[in-house]
């Protein structure tokens, strides 16, 4: 019988398998998605938040505890938990050289993030090449590995895992850890969970799926009906803005629009509905697909002038281009009077000010609604570009709930060899909200204590069984 | 897009005062296929410690022609960018960086050829045309032996072959392959003249260059070959062939300053500088070209354009031969076989000689060109003011 097994196939489970491997355990780990396809939304990763009390190679200055907390209890209005967050912080000053064990390798903040030079360590070559590292280093240390094999549904027995279902082929293990992600590409879930609006209108039918096409959500369903202790919102999620003409599945980091705070942005009745230059856009890009979700038809249109060409990361896309406004309004297919309206209403709010996008300047509109309040200038410049947004889960909050010990709990008792880790339980620490690179913080710090916490059940079992 | 950005350039170079007119060139397809996925990593960035051609590229916003081959021929084919992408096939994106990239070199070459006459010939300048021309070569100098003596039998290297009579065949060649590979990279350089270099820009291009600085996979554990874990055999077999060549062109050299200023006539002994570094040469161009002949066979069906590998194997396969025969007649010297050799050995040289400005050879000298580019241009300020994502 295996040791341990390990459901999922990203960066969580990954750590989970290989601290399992290290200590000991003969690990399985088996990865719904074929081989091309493997590593769930980690592919789309790029760095991981770090905490650390001084410069360390990709990092400058420091990033101390108390500082990650802050951030974290403000991007989640206090949906979080503070003992668990505190452990997924520490936990990020302290993983990078294991991690580097593994292959995994930093690069310096990307250009156009130099904002996250300080907080976030990159993954050169991005979030697949770790994941490529990491199946690279469980194949040398022994980890048995199965692509295309979905779990749908587990053997309990009162609180003890007892085997795991591909299809309906039966694997046995004396420990189990869940790493399988969150439920955003299940869009039924998705539909049902967001409801009907006032309007009648089923939001979540018009949502593009940013992250993987593998995260089903099958076995946190499962989970649920077993009864098992549960954390978060199921309309809670990561969701931005994205290209209207992304694929459905897996558009990725390539398919945001960052002009945001440049423009403004209407609804599809040409009205703009929220402050555009609230605060620097890397703490807001995470807010807005959200307030798009809000708006009807879930739709909103991203408008910039000339002067906003070459300031912002570019897209994948091509915008809408147009030599006035009244044209940009016809080519979008918005009601070129009200949208008219709406603009010179904001041209005529802008107050002079110098513009400097680097600064929360002193751009903005005076007696307009909603107000813009930095970086407003007159959109007066041709040509005019419109880019059409929609919003694009990345992965779900909704999870099992945990303690320290990244065990699953039944009515507040932990299961002494089935633990959690990764998009399955985040919602313990992140219940809404984002702030760059914490998912493969969390990720990375509960796949390793699951990992750990699994081969010292698997081996205490062993014991047991050899006794 | 890109006849914006020129037009945008124009304009504001007419307002200077500056009469210049900025060509918009039309995309074939293999231009347009890398300008569609620099558009795609542009909006992504992950790859940009692994390489120059990222970088280079998030300096501009939309990518022309030159642009296109520029950054073409600044990609080293690593393969690192192609295992590490998000959106690589089956992705419906299908980015495909290295692929992409080696399709546009091909044009490259051609297109920039000199005379334009003759730039065709890359794309047919496979394995069989290099094996026919060592053939025809081999051939016709062993009719032309044959001819004036014996073609079997005990006679020294000169007795074949007069010493002016090599000069009179080698010399009108080799110089018409320099002037031709010579022309091309400068009609190159001229689409996008990235300004003058400094010494620092020189010397890091040169180290770059010499070092294969771009197949270490950004941080020093060389590239991918047949899947995503990284080697360094590529660069080692690279670094074999190429310092093997240049081995054997300093023993060439050698034994030429030995002839016309010393007075000292072939052939030279075995412990002789021409012989030690023709021998040293001869063996590392020998397991290089090996090295990397075997490395190609394996190379990822991804990583590579298929409508290269003959072109790269033909090449590879005229080195080998050229250093093997080379070797041979080390071993044949004062032995009967020594005209057969000498004719196949100075067929192999004509063959690599003639097929030179429109072969795989180019690459190297394309590829100095894009690093020279790249050094010169990331000295200056970047145009573009991004803001954070």
């Amino acid at each position: 019988m295996i040791d341990v097994l390990v459901i999922g196939g990203g960066n969580a489970a990954l750590c989970a398998a290989l601290m399992a491997r290290e200590a000991g355990a003969s690990v399985l780990l088996l990865e719904a998605a074929p081989r091309e396809w493997r590593g769930g939304n980690s592919m789309h990763t790029r760095n991981l938040r770090c905490m650390h009390d001084a410069p360390q190679d990709v990092l400058v200055d420091a990033y101390p505890e108390e500082e990650f907390w802050q951030d974290l209890l403000k991007v989640t209005g206090g949906a979080t938990d503070e003992k668990l967050a505190r452990l997924v912080i520490r936990e990020s000053s302290t993983c990078r050289p294991w991690m580097r064990r593994h292959g995994v390798r930093f690069q310096p903040s990307l250009s156009g993030a130099l904002h996250t030079a300080r907080t976030n360590a990159f993954f050169m070559g991005g979030g697949k090449a770790l994941i490529n590292a990491y199946y690279r280093s469980a194949e040398a240390l022994g980890v048995r590995i199965r692509y295309n094999a979905p779990v749908q549904r587990l053997e309990l027995n009162d609180r003890r895992f007892v085997a795991a279902y591909v299809g309906e082929e039966r694997i046995e293990a004396r420990s189990c850890v869940l790493a399988a992600g969150g439920f955003e590409s299940n869009r039924e879930w998705l539909h049902d969970a967001w409801g009907q609006n006032a309007a009648g209108e089923w939001p979540a039918d018009n949502f593009l799926i940013r992250g993987t096409r593998f995260n089903t959500g099958a076995l946190l369903r499962f989970m649920m009906d077993a009864g098992a202790d549960m954390v978060g919102d199921p309309t809670q999620a990561h969701m931005v803005a994205i290209d209207a003409r992304a694929p459905l599945y897996d558009g990725g980091i390539c398919t945001r629009i960052d002009c945001v705070s440049l423009g403004v942005v209407v609804n599809r009745d040409a009205q703009r509905f929220y402050d555009e230059g609230e605060d620097f856009w890397p703490k807001r890009y995470a807010i807005w697909g959200r307030l798009v979700a809000q708006q009807p038809g879930q739709v909103a249109y991203s408008i910039i002038d000339a002067k906003a060409v070459g300031r912002f990361m570019p897209p994948v896309f091509p915008g809408t281009k147009a030599n006035s406004l009244p044209e940009l309004a016809r080519a979008l297919g918005l009601d070129e009077a009200r949208f008219m309206q709406t603009m010179r209403a904001y041209n005529d709010a802008c107050r002079p000010g110098s513009f400097n996008h680097t600064v929360l300047d002193d751009c903005m509109t005076v007696g307009l609604a909603p107000s813009k309040t930095h970086w407003a200038r007159p959109i007066d410049t041709p040509p005019f570009f419109g880019y059409v947004l929609r919003p694009g889960v990345t992965f779900t909050y909704l999870g099992l709930k945990v303690d320290e010990t990244a065990a699953v709990r039944f009515g507040g008792e932990p299961c002494p060899n089935l633990f959690v880790a990764g998009e399955m339980m985040a919602g313990n620490v992140l219940g809404k909200g984002y702030t760059a690179g914490v998912g493969m913080s969390i990720g990375t710090a509960f796949g390793r204590i699951a990992g750990s916490q699994a081969a010292r059940a698997a081996l205490e079992e062993r014991e047991y069984e050899a006794a | 897009m890109k006849q914006l950005e020129a037009l945008t350039i124009e304009a504001s170079a007419l307002a200077r005062g500056e009469a210049t007119v900025i060509p918009v060139y039309p995309l074939g397809a293999s231009e347009a296929e890398v300008g569609r996925i620099l558009q795609i990593c542009n909006a992504c960035r992950y790859c940009e410690g692994y390489c120059a051609v990222f970088p280079a590229m998030t300096r501009r916003l939309e990518f022309g022609k030159a642009d296109i081959h520029y950054l073409a021929n600044l990609c080293h084919n690593c393969g690192a960018c192609l295992h590490a992408c998000q959106y690589a096939p089956p992705h419906e994106f299908a980015v495909n960086v290295p692929r992409s990239m080696a399709k546009v070199r091909l044009n490259t070459y051609s297109d920039y050829a000199w005379p334009s006459s003759l730039g065709a010939l890359y794309k047919r300048n496979g394995l069989v045309v290099a094996l026919a021309l060592v053939l025809g070569f081999t051939l016709f100098m062993a009719i032309a032996t044959a001819a004036t003596g014996t073609l079997w039998g005990h006679r020294t290297f000169y007795e074949i072959f007069p010493h002016n009579l090599l000069v009179a065949l080698f010399s009108p060649v080799f110089i018409f392959a320099a002037l031709a590979l010579g022309m091309g990279v400068s009609r190159f350089w001229r689409q996008q003249e990235p300004g003058p270099p400094s010494a620092e820009a020189l010397g890091e291009a040169a180290h770059d260059a010499l070092t294969l600085k771009y197949l270490d996979g950004g941080n020093g554990e060389g590239c991918n070959n047949e899947d995503d874990a990284f080697t360094h055999s590529r660069r080692r077999f690279h670094h074999l062939t190429f310092y093997g060549f240049f081995l054997c062109f300093a023993a060439t050299s050698v034994a030429t300053l030995y002839h016309y200023a010393m007075g000292w006539h072939a052939p030279y002994d075995l412990v002789s500088l021409p012989k030690l570094l023709g021998i040293s040469g001869g063996i590392s161009l020998m397991a290089g070209t090996g090295g990397l002949f075997y490395l190609n066979l394996r190379r990822h069906p991804l990583q590579r354009d298929p409508e290269q590998k003959p072109m790269d194997r033909g090449f590879i396969s005229l080195l080998f031969f050229t250093a093997a025969t080379g070797l041979m007649l080390v071993l044949a010297r004062g032995s009967a076989v020594l005209p057969l050799v000498l004719c196949a050995h100075l067929g192999c040289v004509m063959a690599l000689f003639a097929t030179m400005p429109y072969g795989k050879f180019a690459h190297g000298i394309f590829r100095c060109a894009a690093l020279l580019k790249w050094s010169i241009e990331r000295r200056q300020p970047n145009r573009l003011q991004l803001g954070d994502d």
